[in-house]
């Protein structure tokens, strides 16, 4: 790891002023991705902003149909949920499959949401369920937050504060893991709520989380896994690493799509 | 460098770090507590698990300065003198560790397991311990340590 | 087939003495020790598979804070890192030999080989700095394949002429190409067994320390065999006599064979500490052991099997090509060769067999023995195509292993090559593990999983192989270049308490436990009066360290000898007390007692006599009880057995789990089953995890793709079911323990059983090969070709 300079603001506010402040600075959410970053030495930011010590990033609400999650709630948290269990256990199911114990405990909503990894979780639950994500300066349509590989709409020194989902009647997500690293090789969130039918892929894409319009009219039609199961998905730009060619991801996607649809119910 | 205080294993410390130092780094470097390892760079093997405010978490993907202020647990903390924590004692009464370099780490993670479900199946203990490399067990009989410690 | 199973002798679960202080975070690994006035060493490594340096400009980190020293190649004009074994080519010439200097010079062979080191006041400084060294590399191209390499295009090491280090062969070719001729059927198969990387939990590391004072220096490293490491580095490579180097492996977190071999950074800090004049300690990162630490298999094989009429085996031959790397690593050589081709006759009665083994310079990490070591690759070889020939003929695959057998009474057993097995009984375990496996339930899970769309596959493993290495007069006939004996010392305190001092090393077999077991039933002492001492080279007379399943059967049949002629002197000790002779002392339950009557002395009270010796007769009788021995063994030992997989495949996404996997092991006598148990659960995985999940993969510019555990697939505990483990079986009939060993057979006889059961799985959908591993995506591109 580069050296840094270390901030921890009390508030919002504050961890914008000491992005402003900063040559070149980074947020530090849970770490889980900027940690190991840092010490393979693939960023070298002159400082770091620590968004732990916010108590207003914190906790999870559910009132009128939105479930809304602080930027800086764990994946441990969501999963544990009461809440979210009763009301959207799509949602929880899928925090309790993000990387392993350890990482759900430190690992927040925000800081996965704000990288955007092709082979995150929940951008795909953000992007099927039509999330709002709320930041310092404005609220974002999950549709347009998402812009490539890593890429977000995110303005510099912009910090996101709380992600909000509104209730689907009917939502699943299936993952395919990396064998090795237990990312998502393939995810497929399928939903059925206020945003619509949708279908929405995390692992596979090499612009990130898409949706799958073929399946989505395939689903608002008849909403069984039959519907998918003819349903195939070009693998032209697909990812292909030594754990999956775009072929086999294509293939997988097909599959968990069908069986998140029969997991949905 | 950077002021940080927190409690570890019961005990009030403090030291001066940079705030590139790593948890890890500052309890077996600066409080000279050796049983949490360090076995890979990619915050996959679990070796550096401990405990902060009562979770488990990978002590090599948290800076020191993150854990200002926290409650640390680590594996010295876990025994009460020569008394085992009963995981502990399940480990050793089925042979649930050979070399020794995973076990730390495995075994406050499973005492986090057993803390948020203490009565977990076969299937939720392994999952649960995904986060936790081990090449010498075969992790058969890890798995029926922890099965022993959830009915102690 | 344990004995006992209470108290503390052969045959107990005696729970692990050195559990204790790993539970509580009490161990002692390399990393722990921290010695006063310490520096840290970052070694800067080439990120290129092959290139000429054309130069190096270190000026700047020289000059960065903290730094203290930088080297390169040109400043190490020290000797080459040795080879411990040498072969020779059928046409009677040495293999080519190339030198491996601990830090590169002129040239770089694989990406991670070490190009210049840094010494620092912490570890940070040290890579701080080393970011700053600028090397001009002159990238060539890479011989990254077996075959490219053998292409000889682009020469790996210029000066040796040729990729190809030797072609070796042994058996009667003539004979096996004349019983070919003459077969009812052959049985062809092509198998890549995959390179794997061993990943020890705990990573490498190695401190230096020079005492200006005594001219003594001090190397504590993560090695399986302290010794050895002192005798190739003090001798080979930095001529420092063994009274003036001392080496101490300390708790050991895992090695696999991976940390047998003399490594660089061990010479480079043992070589610079006197040149900063301070203690300099090196610890890998993950990443960095993943390029290097020695990988292990990675060879290519071609095999025919001949047949008569009624399946009987007539004829084996095989050609090998096995990967040796940029570098001869210590044992590189022999794992192909004497560890691989002698065992092709598995524990069958093949009448003649033929290996051919060309080994193969590339520019990868080099390659050396890994957990089985040979054994595994020509254990899958075997019994895959004997799987195959079943399957083209029509056998049933355990009937055709039942008529090849060699049977139980026609031990001692003489192969076509070379290893006479001792005894063995393959009938009894594979019949046992048909039991445990349930093999007769088999079909109704079959149809019950294929009622659910999943695939059932039962796949079988009847291995054997050798280990206990090994006679001195037989390797050394081989190429060894060291003797292969083990040695022990039983030192009797005055008091009565034992401490053993043995050459093996325990880095997770429980040394400390079973060889105090071994002590304590031999001389009727509770556990707690032993201290089994080991890993210090200033305490332990010698030792040829722990790897090939040797450290029971050769370490423990060396502590045997030592405790008995404890037992002598202590009888001498006895009759002079009692007024009796020594042939008339007898000594049992931790007694000595003159024959026939109530003349007694306990143990103790020997001991204490011993050292205070008023009124010994000096002429006949030494004071003191302390004895040491020397073992070097008849014959390598031969455990064996059966294993039996029980897959389950979705055929929708390709995914292999494995369900059920038996092992019934014939290991010899058990001196304690839940440890022999928990080596056999830990081989296993290995086994599994090369089967379907692991391998090390390059890409075609050299580059190590799977480089971390982001692409390394390390098996998790989710990966596996419980295993059901069982020992049946033989005695070895050479040593006084009848002990045979068992830290290898999981992993060399489970891969095929794994493997034989997915294609069993897969057969009837059309797919009638796999190879490891069988990745979800593999298994899923079979079908859909299958189709």
């Amino acid at each position: 790891m580069y050296e840094f300079e270390h901030h921890k603001p009390a508030t919002v506010a504050d961890a914008v002023s000491a992005m402003k402040g900063a040559d070149d600075g980074k947020l530090l959410a849970g770490g889980q991705t900027m940690i190991p970053t840092l010490k393979q030495r693939l960023a070298s930011p002159s400082d770091l902003v620590d968004l732990g010590g916010i108590a207003e990033l914190k906790g999870i609400t559910v009132s009128g149909g939105t479930i809304t999650i602080g930027a800086m709630t764990t994946h441990a948290a969501v999963a544990d949920s009461a809440d979210i269990k009763a009301t959207l256990p799509a949602l929880a199911e899928l925090a309790d499959h993000i990387g392993d114990a350890q990482v759900r405990n430190r690992g927040t909503i925000g800081g996965s949401v704000a990288n955007n990894d092709p082979a995150a979780d929940y951008p795909a639950a953000c992007l099927a369920l039509g999330a709002t994500i709320h930041t310092s300066q404005r609220d974002i349509s999950a549709d347009d937050f998402f812009t490539g590989m890593f890429e977000t709409a995110l303005e510099e020194d912009e910090i996101i504060t709380k992600v909000s989902f509104p209730v689907a009647k009917k939502a699943a997500y299936m993952k395919f893991p990396n064998p090795a690293s237990r990312y998502a090789l393939v995810g497929v969130f399928i939903a059925d709520g206020p945003a619509g039918t949708r279908v929405a892929v995390t692992g596979a894409g090499q612009d990130g989380v898409f949706r799958v319009p073929e399946m989505e009219s395939a689903l608002s039609a008849n909403f069984s896994a039959d519907a998918v199961s003819g349903v195939k998905v070009s693998a032209d730009d697909l990812n292909a690493d030594i754990h999956a060619s775009a072929d086999y991801r294509a293939h997988l996607i097909t599959v968990m799509a069908k069986r998140a649809v029969a997991k949905a119910g | 460098m950077a002021t940080v205080s927190m409690t570890v294993n019961g005990k009030s410390v403090s030291g001066e770090v940079e705030p590139r130092t790593l948890l890890v780094q500052f309890i077996r470097e600066q409080l000279h507590l050796t049983g949490t390892h360090v076995g890979c760079d990619t915050s996959q093997c679990g070796a550096c698990v401990v405990h902060v405010d009562g979770d488990s978490v990978k002590s090599c993907t948290m800076l020191a300065v993150q854990a200002d202020g926290a409650e640390v647990t680590t594996i010295e903390g876990l025994a009460n003198g020569d008394t085992l924590h009963p995981m502990q004692e399940a480990f050793r009464d089925n042979h649930g560790l050979q070399c020794g370099f995973c076990t730390p780490g495995m075994v406050m993670s499973a005492v986090d397991l057993l803390k948020k479900n203490p009565k977990p199946s076969e299937g939720e203990i392994r999952e649960w311990l995904e986060g936790n490399i081990c090449r010498c067990t075969g992790y058969h009989n890890i798995v029926k340590a922890v099965q022993q410690a959830a009915q102690a | 087939m344990p004995d006992g199973t209470t108290g503390t002798g052969i045959g107990a679960a005696v729970k692990r003495v050195e559990d204790f202080r790993f539970l509580t975070g009490n161990g002692n690994y390399t990393d722990d020790i921290n010695r006063p006035g310490q520096s840290y060493a970052y070694i800067l490594r080439s990120p290129h598979a092959h290139a000429r340096i054309t130069s190096i400009d270190s000026s700047a980190a020289k000059a960065a804070a903290g730094v203290l020293a930088v080297f390169t190649g040109e400043d190490m004009q020290v000797g080459s890192l040795p080879c411990g074994w040498q072969i020779h080519s059928k046409d009677g010439s040495p293999m080519l030999e190339p030198e491996h200097p601990p830090l590169a010079k002129g040239k770089v062979r694989y990406v991670g080989d070490q190009v210049a080191v840094v010494i620092a006041d912490t570890y940070s400084q040290a890579k701080d700095a080393a970011e700053s060294i600028i090397v001009n590399y002159e990238v060539l191209p890479a011989a990254v394949s077996m075959s490219d390499a053998l292409a000889d295009k682009t020469l790996v090491h210029d000066d040796i002429g040729s990729n190809l280090c030797f072609d070796w062969e042994i058996g009667d070719e003539a004979a096996v190409d004349e019983a070919m001729s003459k077969a009812a059927h052959v049985t062809k198969i092509d198998l890549v067994n995959n390179r794997l990387v061993p990943n020890a939990m705990e990573p490498r590391a190695a401190i230096g320390e020079f005492d200006r004072a005594t001219g003594e220096y001090t190397l504590y490293t993560t090695s399986q065999n302290p010794h050895v490491i002192r005798l190739l580095m003090g001798a080979f490579v930095l001529s420092i006599p063994e009274h003036k180097l001392r080496v101490v492996a300390p708790d050991v977190g895992g090695g696999f064979g991976s940390k047998i071999y003399h490594y660089a950074e061990e010479a480079i800090v043992t070589w610079a500490a006197p040149k900063v004049g301070r203690p300099i300690k090196w610890v890998a990162d993950r990443s960095e052991s993943f390029v290097s630490d020695a990988h292990g298999r990675d060879q290519i094989n071609h095999a025919e099997l001949a047949l008569d009429a009624n399946g009987k085996f007539l004829a084996l031959k095989v050609q090998t090509q096995a990967n040796m790397g940029a570098y001869l690593s210590t044992f590189a050589p022999c794992v192909p060769t004497y560890l691989s081709a002698t065992l092709l006759a598995g524990t069958y009665t093949t009448p003649v067999i033929h290996a051919n083994v060309k080994a193969v310079f590339t520019n990868t990490v080099p390659v050396d023995a890994y957990r089985g070591a040979g054994r595994p690759e020509s254990t899958y070889l075997i019994e895959r195509i004997v799987d195959q020939a079943a399957r083209e003929t029509g056998i049933d695959k355990v009937e055709i292993r039942r008529r090849n057998f060699i049977p139980a009474d026609a031990f001692p057993y003489q192969t076509p090559v070379a290893l006479q097995y001792d005894s063995g009984d393959y009938e009894a375990t594979l019949s046992s593990a048909t039991k445990i496996a349930d093999v007769a339930g088999f079909a109704a899970r079959k149809a019950e999983a294929a009622s659910r769309g999943k695939l059932r596959g039962m796949g079988y493993s009847t291995y054997l192989e050798a280990c206990g290495i090994a006679p001195s007069a037989v390797v050394g006939s081989l190429g060894a270049r060291a003797g292969l004996y083990e040695s022990a010392e039983v030192r009797v305190h005055p008091t009565g308490s034992v401490t053993v001092f043995t050459g093996t090393h325990s880095h997770g077999q429980g040394h400390e436990t079973t060889f105090a077991q071994l002590v304590s039933d031999r001389l009727g002492l509770p556990m707690e009066n032993i201290e089994i001492s080991h890993g210090d080279t200033n305490k332990v007379q010698f030792g040829m360290g722990t790897y090939g399943s040797r450290s029971l059967a050769v370490g423990g049949e060396a502590l045997i000898r030592a405790v008995d002629k404890i037992i002598d002197k202590a009888k001498k000790i006895a009759a002079h007390v009692l007024e009796a002779s020594a042939d008339d002392i007898e000594f049992k339950d931790g007694n000595f007692t003159v024959a026939g009557t109530d003349k007694s002395m306990a143990f103790g009270e020997v001991a204490l006599t011993a050292y205070v010796p008023h009124n010994f007769p000096h002429d006949e009788l030494e004071p003191g009880l302390d004895e040491k021995a020397f073992y070097d063994p008849a014959n390598f030992t031969f455990p064996g057995g059966c294993h039996i997989c029980e897959v389950e495949i979705d055929p929708e996404t390709g995914v292999t789990e494995v369900i059920k996997f038996t092992a019934v092991d014939d290991v010899g006598r058990v001196i304690n089953p839940m440890i022999v148990e928990g080596q056999v659960h830990g081989g296993v995985a290995q086994g599994i995890g090369q089967a379907l999940l692991e391998y090390a993969a390059y890409d075609d510019s050299g580059q190590l793709v799977t480089g971390s555990y982001m692409d390394y697939t390390m098996p998790r505990a989710d990966n596996f079911p419980k295993f059901d483990v069982a020992t049946e079986g033989t005695l070895c009939t050479h040593n006084t323990l009848g002990v045979k060993g068992v830290g290898e057979v999981g992993a060399i006889g489970s891969p095929p059983a794994v493997i034989n059961a997915v294609i069993d799985a897969l057969w009837d959908r059309g797919v009638r090969d796999m190879s490891m591993p069988a990745t979800s995506e593999k298994v899923w591109l079979a079908l859909q070709a299958a189709e």
